[in-house]
């Protein structure tokens, strides 16, 4: 099989998945007792049994969950993710507005990710044994093992007791594109990349230390090439294919990080965004940024799985 | 593994000449028998103990994940129904106590001191005793999600690869469709639906968490199902159950266990960030996430204008402390369990 049959072989093979992913959505929010008629009206005396009846009627909550099912489908597929109930906003242009925070937090923790574990991966694969490759593996092992939610508020804690002068927090909000932004998104954004350096580095080492041992890289040697070269450029060529794997898992776990470091460092997200939701139970934001979630992540993977492909010409595709 | 394998010149009655025995005792054996082999399947997890014994860090992880748990168990009596099943207690007050109301030279956040020696919460209360305390949720819910989550995708990737065929094509999609979220959201919006609590979380993340385990599996069973003593059981008329249960699965524990001693931290983690939330347990309970929950605001707004510090110290530091050494004892468990067969790789916590 080609590579570009497998591509779009590969593309046919998420409609199924993304169709799961909507059908698990929409199953989540609306199997579970309560709905935002429910929220709205609370405890308020006034409201009838007939008015709840009425409202529902109005948001087309009141019919069976296929139809309702079927409806938001519709929507969701033509851009209408329905409106929040609190302040009838479309929920598209909340997403479209919060999107941007979130991308720029993930650029950021990718790119302090991978600026850390790749050199220190190397590092510790090529003096594996040594002192200093132990020491490397403690820190990846405690980036593993820190909640990102406590580094965040131990970044603050430091920030503010010991230093004073980082602003940890925006006085006022400049728009995203202001170079004095870039300044407060480097606290959310180490934060966020911990875990994902701290992964990528294992996994870098792993790999690395593994390539080091394979013929070519003698071959190499003896054809006189200096060391640097053969470690940059041959064996670091063929590590890199594993840690372009776990990219896409390690997708996954920063879209959920961002959930929590956005609310530890008031960052305005997506994820923030979701946690008010999810208390205001706003079910059509709630299901608009699930849903988003799982197709990224789904595209993350697909990506992933075509990238590894064409990287290792070894692979067949099956 | 070093091939104990000495080579002589005796066959028997038969003595051979022409060699020196001393100089091919380095020789590779042609095939992979060795004496040790061949207590293979008697003595395989008493030689993965013995390695698991000489890793030092997985020993201190070890080390660290008893004293903590003895440390939740014993910190405040237990009762069942009015009995006391366990009557020590070694934090001083119990975790709901407000101190100034008996005793007035304590008020809210008090300093670390000798009296309170993690100092006192924004409400009054003895943090030590909040933090010994608190390990009886983190560490309960982890080691109950994981075993739940473990069982159901060792029975699910079984089936899925044992059988294989449309069967293993329409339980590998929900797999794929479920695999689309993270595990936090899903968590997340489950405890929003069902409110908070303990069994609440459980729920939360073993719904949706065995599919790692599910995916796992599947692949080491598609491996095992082509050994020729599955065959051989087929040929004996076993039944598939039996084939699954007795030939199958007890060869694809290795790498589940490896995955299940990493996931426990990870389920830690994903339930003090519900807490951080505010959506693990009720409010004012004595969980490290939710004891995190109100302190962020004490960071930015310093109650008294000086930031408690111990506040956010120590609760995440259990935390951390906690997972740290079960990750350990994961990865001493995977290198005991040999790597190269379990393949499996820790991410991040959520």
């Amino acid at each position: 099989m080609s590579l570009r049959r497998f591509v779009l072989k590969r593309l046919l093979s998420i409609v199924p998945i993304l169709f799961g992913v909507s059908v698990v959505t929409f199953a989540l929010v609306h199997l579970t007792p309560g709905d935002p008629i429910d929220q709205m009206v609370g405890v308020n005396p006034h409201v009838t049994a007939a008015d709840e009846a009425q409202l529902r009627a109005r948001y087309g909550l009141d019919e069976p969950l296929w139809q309702q099912y079927l409806t938001w489908m519709g929507n969701v597929l033509t851009g209408d993710f329905g409106q929040v109930y609190s302040s009838g906003l479309d929920v598209s242009g909340i997403i479209l507005m919060r999107l941007p925070e979130t991308v720029v937090l993930g650029i950021f923790g990718w790119v302090f990710a991978l600026a850390i574990a790749i050199p220190a991966g190397i590092y510790a694969a090529v003096n594996k044994g040594e002192f200093a490759d132990t020491v490397s593996r403690f820190f990846a092992l405690s980036g593993i093992s820190i909640p990102n939610f406590w580094l965040g508020l131990m970044l603050i804690l430091i920030g503010a007791l010991i230093i004073d002068l980082w602003p940890v927090l925006p006085p006022s909000r400049q728009p995203l594109y202001h170079p004095e932004m870039l300044w407060y998104l480097v606290l959310p954004g180490i934060t966020i990349g911990t875990a994902a350096a701290a992964s990528i580095m294992r996994v870098m080492r792993t790999s690395m230390a593994e390539e080091l041992n394979k013929e070519y890289v003698t071959a190499a040697r003896a054809k006189g090439l200096p060391e640097r070269t053969v470690v940059l450029k041959h064996v670091l060529r063929n590590s890199l294919i594993s840690v372009v794997t776990l990219a896409a898992t390690l997708t996954a776990t920063l879209v959920a990080g961002s959930v929590v470091v956005e609310v530890v460092f008031n960052w305005p997200g997506l994820g923030r965004e979701l946690i008010e939701a999810i208390n205001a139970r706003e079910i059509n934001l709630i299901m608009a940024i699930t849903l988003f979630t799982g197709v990224l992540i789904v595209i993350a993977n697909m990506i992933a799985d075509v990238l590894y492909a064409a990287l290792d010409p070894r692979i067949r595709y099956e | 593994m070093s091939s104990k394998r000495t080579t002589t010149n005796e066959r028997g009655r038969i003595r051979i000449t022409g060699f020196d025995p001393e100089r091919v005792t380095e020789r590779e054996p042609l095939s992979g028998w060795t004496d040790e082999s061949e207590r293979e399947t008697r003595s395989r997890w008493q030689r993965a103990l013995g390695r698991f014994r000489r890793n030092r860090s997985a020993m201190v992880g070890l080390g660290v994940v008893t004293v903590l748990t003895l440390l939740a168990v014993f910190a405040r009596p237990i009762y069942l129904m009015g009995v006391p099943v366990q009557p020590i207690g070694i934090a001083p007050y119990e975790p709901g106590t407000i101190l100034y109301i008996h005793d007035p030279t304590v008020s809210t956040w008090d300093e670390p001191s000798l009296a309170h020696p993690m100092g006192v919460d924004g409400d009054g209360r003895d943090l030590f005793s909040r933090v010994l305390y608190g390990g009886r949720y983190s560490i309960s819910i982890g080691f109950v999600v994981v075993a739940l989550t473990a069982a159901v995708g060792l029975v699910y990737g079984a089936i899925s690869g044992y059988y294989g065929g449309w069967v293993d094509e329409i339980l590998m999609r929900i797999v794929d469709t479920i695999y689309a979220f993270p595990g936090l959201v899903l968590a997340l919006i489950i405890v929003a639906m069902l409110g908070r609590g303990y069994w609440q979380l459980v729920l939360a993340f073993s719904l949706f968490g065995w599919v790692t385990y599910a995916r796992l599996v599947r692949g080491e069973v598609l491996k095992i199902k082509e050994n020729e003593y599955v065959l051989a059981a087929k040929a004996l008329g076993a039944r598939n159950r039996s084939i699954i249960f007795r030939h199958i699965a007890p060869n694809a524990m290795p790498p589940l266990i490896v995955l299940a001693s990493l996931n426990i931290g990870t389920v830690v983690i994903g339930v003090a960030a519900l807490g951080f939330l505010g959506l693990g347990m009720p409010p004012g309970t004595a969980e490290w996430g939710t004891m995190l929950d109100q302190t962020r605001d004490t960071l930015i707004q310093p109650p008294g204008g000086s930031i408690p510090w111990w506040a956010t110290v120590y609760p995440g530091g259990a935390i951390f402390l906690f997972v740290m050494a079960m990750n350990m004892i994961g990865d001493g468990i995977n290198d005991a369990l040999d790597a190269q067969e379990t393949g499996v790789e820790q991410q991040g916590g959520g």
